[in-house]
């Protein structure tokens, strides 16, 4: 490793065992957990050889299943939906500017910083409180508020890097407000839209607490079900469920960044 | 150059309300003319990109009314108005290739794509860029990006092109050559252009009329010469070029003539038509470069005299500071060459000399 003497932090000798511990922190129990799922052994704890059973046992359950089609079902609804209004929020939030900006702003994002136990009561009697019955559509609209402000970040952040002159440029050259929207906006903010709906996706995909308080019953989604798993007992099976679900997560986010690096 | 395609009249616009009012144009009223290269020139906050944005209809007017060709424009969005603008940023699409940018406006008005791609390529050898129509944007260097926008707005052929500082981006040399090419482009395509800049090189070496603003107003409105060698205004004449400026009282200078006495008891002649009824103190000005020096003991005794104070040496003229006392100072430049008068150094007695034309007696 090249040592940058422009760092003050590279003149610290422990440099070296102070990162691999932080690293090995993050991410040894996620490989520890990767590796079990491949046990031969039904004790998730003790390893005794290798075998790929356990993901065929997983893909072949049924509620397993269920619950995944469940989990996709809700995060892709969540997400169409999130990104519709997160593109609209943002492009209002960026024409002109009013009283009161910063606090529509700070609205906006504010469901970010909400503790998740908070939101999923409020939400849970807020639907009890109307009358409407717990269900995969309930889950669908309260992982549709939290997703907002994740889509709107990266749209809002496209919107704000782009020239204001550019509308005004297709204005001028005959396009009509809808026409400039669909020829010069939109293809620019496509990479941001596109990435925030894949980190919609995967938050949704991976909400636990929320899904729990507003999921009634056949609304169970992945990580509900996963619990389910675990309080049985822990077996491989579990591991193979999580570690699909991390592949999926990391191509999701590696997609959500990469896309969002496209410049023109 | 007599049919007047934009008209401003008193074309006012104010931003924000209340204590935040500011005023960005007040009352301006301007006739632009068929086929003319016409300048608004002045510092930052004049106005000037206000006045332009009104013309384009980025912006609308508080009070007064724009005409294109005798026809209203106020109500009508930029898309409706045969205008078209060169930006200051270019704002080429950057996610189009150059060929689609210059195309986009024809598509816009319902040109066929096989019309359109003729007129592209027409565009590109205009601007010199045949090769490039297949590039995007950021693969150009700012020089090619200003042509190419020049294409773009120039394409579905406006009566009016405006160019808000677009050549501010680029370094001397470009500037200086795409100086030279939007003159060229300018008289080849016969569309009016409206070019806002706050270089008052530019405007003088490009412009048709020249309307030098400031505080929202226009303060004078004329050909480059005209602006630079009768300047109305102190502003335009310190604004345009380096200008003495002598404070003196009118007085009548025999033979019809009229004449400014200064301070110190010298009178200076003046060619210019200055009312009967205009009396009392003035201020006038004068080009260094139109002022002489003669030594001290030549001058007649209405003469204006002081004391060299500064030499300055550049080449191709000598600038000499004068005192003439008072705290009253003057800026003399003569040229090197040939036939060069004497030299003068510091401490030198000198007389100034003037011709009455080169004079002016400005507004207030």
């Amino acid at each position: 490793m090249k040592v940058d003497a422009s760092n003050p932090l590279w003149r610290f000798r422990g440099i070296t065992s102070t990162a691999m511990f932080f690293f090995a922190y993050l991410y040894l129990p996620i490989v520890v957990l990767i590796a079990l799922s491949f046990n031969e052994n039904r004790l998730a704890t003790i390893w005794t050889g290798f075998t790929m059973d356990w993901y065929v046992t997983a893909l072949s359950n049924d509620d397993m299943l269920r619950a995944a089609q469940n989990s996709i079902v809700v995060a892709i609804s969540a997400t169409v939906l999130a990104t519709i209004a997160a593109t609209l929020a943002a492009m209002g939030m960026s024409r002109g500017r009013f009283k009161g900006e910063a606090g529509v702003s700070a609205m906006l994002v504010l469901p970010l910083l909400v503790p998740e136990i908070v939101t999923a009561i409020a939400t849970l009697l807020f639907f009890v409180a109307l009358g409407i019955k717990l269900g995969l559509l309930t889950v669908i609209i309260a992982h549709t508020v939290f997703c907002i402000p994740f889509a709107y970040l990266p749209i809002r952040a496209r919107l704000e890097g782009m020239d204001p002159a550019l509308v005004e440029a297709a204005n001028d050259l005959y396009a009509n407000d809808w026409k400039a929207f669909r020829r010069v906006t939109l293809p620019l903010l496509w990479p941001g839209i596109l990435s925030g709906a894949m980190l919609s996706f995967i938050i949704s995909l991976d909400d636990f607490v929320i899904s729990y308080f507003v999921g009634g019953a056949g609304a169970t989604t992945l990580p509900i079900y996963i619990f389910g798993m675990i309080r049985i007992g822990i077996t491989p099976e579990v591991n193979a469920v999580s570690a699909m679900m991390l592949i999926v997560s990391i191509v999701f986010v590696s997609i959500s960044f990469m896309i969002d690096r496209i410049r023109y | 150059m007599s049919d007047v395609v934009i008209s401003a009249r008193s074309v006012g616009k104010t931003f924000g309300s209340g204590a935040d009012k500011v005023t960005a144009l007040d009352s301006v009223s301007v006739d632009i003319f068929q086929n003319e290269f016409f300048t608004m020139l002045g510092p930052s906050g004049c106005g000037k990109t206000t006045l332009l944005r009104l013309i384009g209809g980025f912006e609308q007017a508080t009070s007064g009314q724009i005409l294109l060709e005798g026809k209203a424009l106020n109500d009508l969005p930029p898309f409706k108005r045969p205008i078209n603008t060169v930006f200051q940023s270019y704002a080429l699409f950057p996610h189009l290739t150059v060929k689609q940018n210059i195309t986009f406006g024809l598509e816009m008005q319902g040109t066929s794509r096989k019309q359109a791609d003729g007129r592209a390529e027409e565009m590109l050898e205009l601007v010199r860029l045949e090769e490039y129509g297949d590039r995007v944007p950021s693969q150009l260097s700012g020089g090619q990006q200003q042509r190419i926008a020049l294409a773009r707005a120039l394409a579905p052929a406006p009566k009016v092109l405006l160019l808000d500082e677009p050549l501010s981006a680029l370094d001397l040399k470009l500037r200086k050559e795409m100086q030279v090419e939007l003159k060229r482009l300018q008289t080849e395509t016969g569309i009016t252009f409206v070019f806002v800049t706050h270089d008052q090189e530019e405007a003088l070496a490009m412009s048709d009329r020249i309307a030098v603003m400031k505080s929202g107003e226009i303060l004078q409105i004329g050909a480059p010469r005209e602006i630079y060698e009768a300047p109305t205004h102190r502003f335009v004449a310190d604004f345009i070029g380096d200008s003495n400026f002598l404070v003196g009282e009118l007085v009548d200078g025999g033979a019809g003539e009229r004449a400014v006495k200064l301070a110190g008891g010298s009178v200076i002649a003046l060619s210019q038509d200055v009312s009967d009824q205009r009396k009392g103190p003035v201020t006038v000005s004068v080009r260094p470069e139109r002022l002489g020096l003669i030594a001290g003991n030549d001058a007649n005794a209405d003469q204006l005299t002081g004391t060299v104070s500064t030499v300055i040496y550049f080449g191709t003229d000598t600038t000499y500071q004068i005192d003439l006392g008072n705290d009253a100072r003057l800026t003399v430049r003569m040229q090197n060459g040939a036939g060069a008068k004497a030299d003068f150094a510091e401490g030198d007695r000198v007389a100034i000399t003037m011709s009455p034309d080169a004079v002016r007696v400005l507004a207030d």
